[in-house]
């Protein structure tokens, strides 16, 4: 089912202060494809929660419409929406058994709906196949591991076959491991239920990694919308491209001046935009050592992780919190006189944002 | 790693060893034995035979038999129905968001209100005298219905009061377990029922209750325990001549059997008490019983 949310705006009331009013979520739109798996992306306390208890109905918005398919649910309680929750601690009921806990949804269903105790049975099993976790039905939700909860929680989302499936954090309580294994493993059930799914993390990696399209927020406004590649590669602003990458891109102080674009005296790439004062962000992979490169560095030290090779150096422009790191292939000549190391920049990978609006140039 | 045997674990424990041993084991022992020697005097210290006769006695006492049964009714009506109503008011003020500390706080007031003192307020109420038919007999003339006297008057008045009061005296403790109880369930854990269109009913039944549980449970064991130990209510409200005025309990014919006008029987006194230590234990299993299949511990 596709999702469209139309000017959604939600405003509450500060705890701390009743007279003012906090923007969580300021003026969406967007509209989310039938059968994709979208991230919800950003930092902590930008609103991502908000919009998601927004799409399910947890949340009355202030302003804004939400329609699924042509249906405006925007005044529909949660239960009429269709849709299924995982919840950041999943939120199992630990005094009934995996089965109970799947089953509990369909015994809510009433009238016309009310399934019988075998359709029940058999609905519940197949969700629970459908996740892996079928041979732990008997179980309580603390003898299981993190994950298996994390897998009864989808299940019991998924049993009652919702239009629309909303996961809030799904993998933060997870250990490293666990959380690889898992977001494969809702990718997989995604694809094989087609059902469309909108997950909320702060992770950019999680996200980038299985979403078909990727929404990065800030202090909730959204910032851009796009398959994770492309908002990667082409970042609408600057706190886009800092949110995305590890390591996160270098960001450093220039100008442009006579359509040609500075970091201190070095002139790093043509531009046509008019002369001022602009951010410039390179990704990490974006350098080529070169002993005759536009882009001078003092040198630092070389540190090898596993496959990657990384140069840091720095640069009395560079603006970011960290050194300056450059990815290198292992196979590169490194040129280092006097302390000085000198690049090429590739351009796909340089991105020029203004200095008063932060937006890409 | 740790021995169960280490010395110095049983000399860190040695203290309260000692204080249970000479204030709690010897004394519980000591009932035990007073409760099998007939015929024992205080004075002398002798006595003139063992055996069941004190057990026999009290059995056949009708003031014995007539505190059982006050115990009893008064357990059969105040648990459950303080409880209940303790629950009810909890789930009142978890769902209010305004005013809630206020109400918390007078929910609670009864708790730190000296007995003697509430005692005094309900004879007040209930209390007919030359003077004043009392509060509630001017407010049920006033519907029309003729004066009741609750205190000195006929048993089930008498009863009704000291069940009005029990419930009134015990909801606040209940109250304060509860509200904190319900508080600590997982907001989630609605959210996740809301979305997926579960009733109230149910979620009260399905969710609140089970959650809830270990605290009900632990509420209801100590009422009962707490309501078969009643004794200081029923002083504040009748005096202390509990057998005359038809209103004593077990606790209360134990203490009238050591101290009391019919003072100075050890024995009877021991075997009453041992009567109602065979009753609460026996509830209490009971209770642990049923709790075994409807408790959910985390």
């Amino acid at each position: 089912m596709k999702i469209v949310l139309e000017h959604l705006t939600k405003q509450f009331i500060s705890r701390h202060n009743s007279s003012e009013i906090v923007t969580a979520v300021n003026d969406f739109n967007f509209e989310i494809p039938d059968g994709k798996l979208v991230g919800l992306l950003g930092p902590s306390g930008c609103g991502k929660s908000t919009t998601l208890n927004l799409i399910c109905g947890l949340e009355v918005p202030t302003q804004g419409k939400i329609y699924f398919g042509e249906l405006d649910v925007t005044d529909l309680p949660p239960e009429n929406r269709g849709v299924g929750m995982v919840f950041q601690n999943y939120a199992l009921y630990p005094h009934l058994t995996v089965r109970q806990n799947i089953l509990f949804p369909l015994e809510n269903l009433k009238g016309e709906q009310k399934l019988s105790k075998e359709v029940m049975n058999e609905k519940a099993l197949e969700a629970a196949r459908l996740v892996q976790i079928d041979t732990l039905m008997e179980r309580k939700p603390s003898e299981l591991s993190g994950g298996q909860q994390q897998r009864v929680a989808i299940a019991r989302a998924l049993v009652k076959t919702p239009g629309v499936l909303l996961l809030d954090e799904p993998l933060s309580n997870l250990d490293a491991r666990l959380r690889l294994q898992t977001r494969e493993q809702i990718r997989r059930i995604q694809k094989e239920t087609g059902i469309t799914t909108i997950f909320v993390t702060h992770d950019q990696e999680e996200a980038m990694s299985i979403s078909d399209l990727i929404i990065v927020m800030k202090e909730g406004m959204m910032q851009q919308m796009g398959k994770p590649q492309e908002v990667y590669n082409h970042p609408a602003n600057l706190f886009v491209a800092k949110f995305l990458g590890t390591p996160a891109i270098n960001v450093f102080e220039g100008k442009i001046l006579n359509h040609k674009a500075y970091i201190g005296e070095d002139a790093i790439m043509e531009s046509d935009a008019e002369d001022q004062d602009i951010y410039v962000g390179i990704r990490p992979e974006g350098f080529i050592p070169d002993k005759k490169g536009e882009f001078s560095c003092h040198f630092d030290r070389i540190e090898t992780t596993g496959r990657d090779t990384s140069i840091v150096c720095h640069n009395d422009r560079c603006i970011s919190d960290t050194d300056i790191r450059v990815i290198v292939d292992s196979d590169d000549e490194l040129n280092n006189e006097n302390g000085i190391i000198r690049f090429n920049l590739k351009p796909n990978k340089t991105h020029l944002f203004s200095r008063k609006d932060e937006t890409v140039i | 790693m740790y021995n169960r045997n280490n010395p110095k674990g049983w000399l860190y424990l040695l203290p309260a060893l000692l204080f249970i041993t000479v204030f709690m084991v010897y004394p519980l022992i000591d009932v035990f034995v007073y409760s099998f020697e007939e015929g024992y005097n205080f004075a002398s210290q002798t006595y003139t035979g063992v055996g069941l006769y004190n057990y026999s006695y009290i059995l056949h006492d009708p003031y014995f038999l007539q505190a059982i049964r006050n115990t009893f009714i008064l357990v059969i009506i105040t648990v459950p129905l303080s409880t209940g109503i303790a629950l009810l008011i909890s789930l009142a003020l978890n769902s209010i968001k305004k005013l809630k500390d206020l109400f918390q706080t007078v929910f609670f007031l009864p708790y730190v209100t000296n007995t003697l003192a509430v005692g005094l307020v309900f004879m007040i109420l209930f209390k007919k005298t030359a003077y004043t038919e009392g509060l509630i007999n001017l407010l049920l003339n006033s519907v029309g219905i003729s004066s009741v006297d609750f205190i000195e008057g006929p048993y089930w008045a008498k009863m009704f009061v000291l069940c009005f009061y029990t419930v009134w005296v015990v909801l606040p403790f209940k109250i304060l377990i509860l509200t904190s109880a319900l508080a600590s369930v997982n907001k989630d854990y609605y959210n996740v029922a809301r979305i997926d269109g579960t009733s109230r009913l149910r979620m009260f039944t399905r969710i609140t209750l089970p959650m809830i549980s270990p605290s009900l449970f632990y509420l209801i064991i100590t009422g009962f325990i707490g309501a078969f130990k009643a004794y200081s209510d029923v002083v504040a409200l009748f005096g202390t001549d509990l057998n005359a005025a038809g209103m004593n309990t077990i606790v209360g014919y134990v203490y009238d059997m050591l101290y009391g006008n019919s003072g100075g029987y050890p024995s009877f006194a021991s075997a009453a008490a041992l009567v109602l230590f065979a009753i609460v234990l026996t509830i209490t299993v009971i209770n642990l019983l049923v709790s075994r299949k409807n408790v959910h511990y985390q």
